[in-house]
């Protein structure tokens, strides 16, 4: 017993806590920098595809998305479970795309709008008839620049 | 008595002036909590998702153009089908996505060897054609291998004349831009040019069938 109490009575001191504010402040940081908000509320099942070849989207401004899948829990009762469009934060039918075109275009500048995107962020368990539509659509819209949002697979 | 009445006035006169303590630290143990707080929330809100995807170019809506079919040479036509049930069709034989690269590479890069294959990259055409019943999964795989047959193909060319591959000049010029190199842009930019016209990706998508959808 004896042992142990002068073992204590040496013990080492306390790490000095002073710093932890400074470190979880540099943390913050790294989050607040980081952090995206979510501009939309996801009312599709989006789990996309995964692909090799993929390019990065730069210059978030000129890119506009459009989502396609099966309606989340909350709206299957209403809508069924056939995929659906959503544009921005509604449900949308196929006719609807063109005049969403239009007004993606319009929040573009004039000289950029040749190099605005539309992101297809479509589930990977949609049939190709829904696919094949919007991108009908787009391209009588003039909108032909498209990207087929996927995740990153490593072969 | 009095003393101590001034004594209280005085005091008072500098809580007017100062403010309730007269001590000047803000008493700041409860700064890692709050930081905690944020840190927290901002942890939970956070999604890094680093926006990727396939780029691909839609042709044209030309409603005249779009009734008649443009016929290419049978044999310089890679003809890829997907039926409704997620089966590929390569140039009439049975496939695997796993292996369609190969083939189209064999098919673009065949220069005149097999008399049942491409004359040469520059003629060949990817043809690809799905059923509305097709899954965007499957649909997407097909356009990754096809995209990634022509990277491949370009890569070795790039490495065979410039000994640099076609990826590593895109991000060379990447650099370049950033750091403002006008010079090593155009010559990147001449570069790619060079290689995409020995191997220019020409893909035709035909109107998706209407047969099996389930």
């Amino acid at each position: 017993m004896a042992k142990f109490s002068t073992k204590r009575d040496k013990g080492t001191p306390d790490i000095s806590t002073a710093s932890l504010p400074d470190i979880i402040f540099i943390l913050l940081f790294f989050f607040m920098v980081v952090t995206v908000m979510r501009e939309v509320e996801l009312k599709v099942k989006n789990r996309l595809p995964q692909a090799t070849e993929l390019t990065k989207l730069e210059r978030k401004s000129l890119v506009s998305y459009i989502y396609i899948g099966e309606p989340t829990k909350n709206y299957r009762d209403i809508l069924g479970t056939a995929p659906r469009i959503q544009l921005n934060d509604q449900f949308a039918a196929v006719k609807d795309i063109s005049n969403f075109v239009e007004n993606e275009r319009t929040q573009v500048d004039e000289r950029l709008q040749p190099t605005m995107t539309f992101a297809l962020r479509i589930d990977k368990e949609t049939k190709m008839g829904i696919v094949s539509d919007v991108k009908l659509e787009l391209r009588k819209s003039n909108a032909l620049k498209i990207n087929y949002s996927s995740l990153p697979r490593v072969d | 008595m009095l003393q101590f009445i001034l004594k209280y006035q005085v005091f008072s006169n500098k809580e007017m002036a100062k403010g309730k303590r007269p001590s000047n630290d803000i008493n700041a143990s409860s700064m890692a909590d709050i930081a905690f707080l944020l840190l927290i929330f901002f942890l939970v809100t956070t999604t890094i998702d680093v926006d990727k995807g396939i780029l691909h170019k839609l042709p044209r809506w030309d409603p005249d153009v779009e009734q008649e079919e443009i016929i290419f040479h049978k044999r310089n036509t890679f003809v890829v089908l997907i039926n409704a049930r997620d089966q590929l069709l390569v140039n009439g034989e049975i496939a695997q996505v796993a292996t369609l690269r190969s083939k189209a590479k064999e098919f673009i890069n065949n220069r005149n060897r097999n008399p049942n294959l491409s004359v040469n990259p520059q003629k060949a055409v990817v043809s690809l054609q799905n059923d509305r019943g097709t899954s965007y999964d499957i649909y997407l795989q097909v356009q990754n291998e096809l995209k990634a047959a022509y990277r491949e193909l370009r890569d070795d060319y790039g490495m065979y004349e410039y000994q640099m591959t076609y990826s590593d000049i895109k991000l060379a010029r990447k650099k370049a831009r950033k750091s403002k190199n006008n010079a090593g842009v155009q010559k990147y930019t001449d570069m790619l040019k060079v290689i995409t016209k020995e191997y220019p990706m020409r893909l035709s998508e035909a109107e998706p069938k209407e047969i099996g959808e389930g």
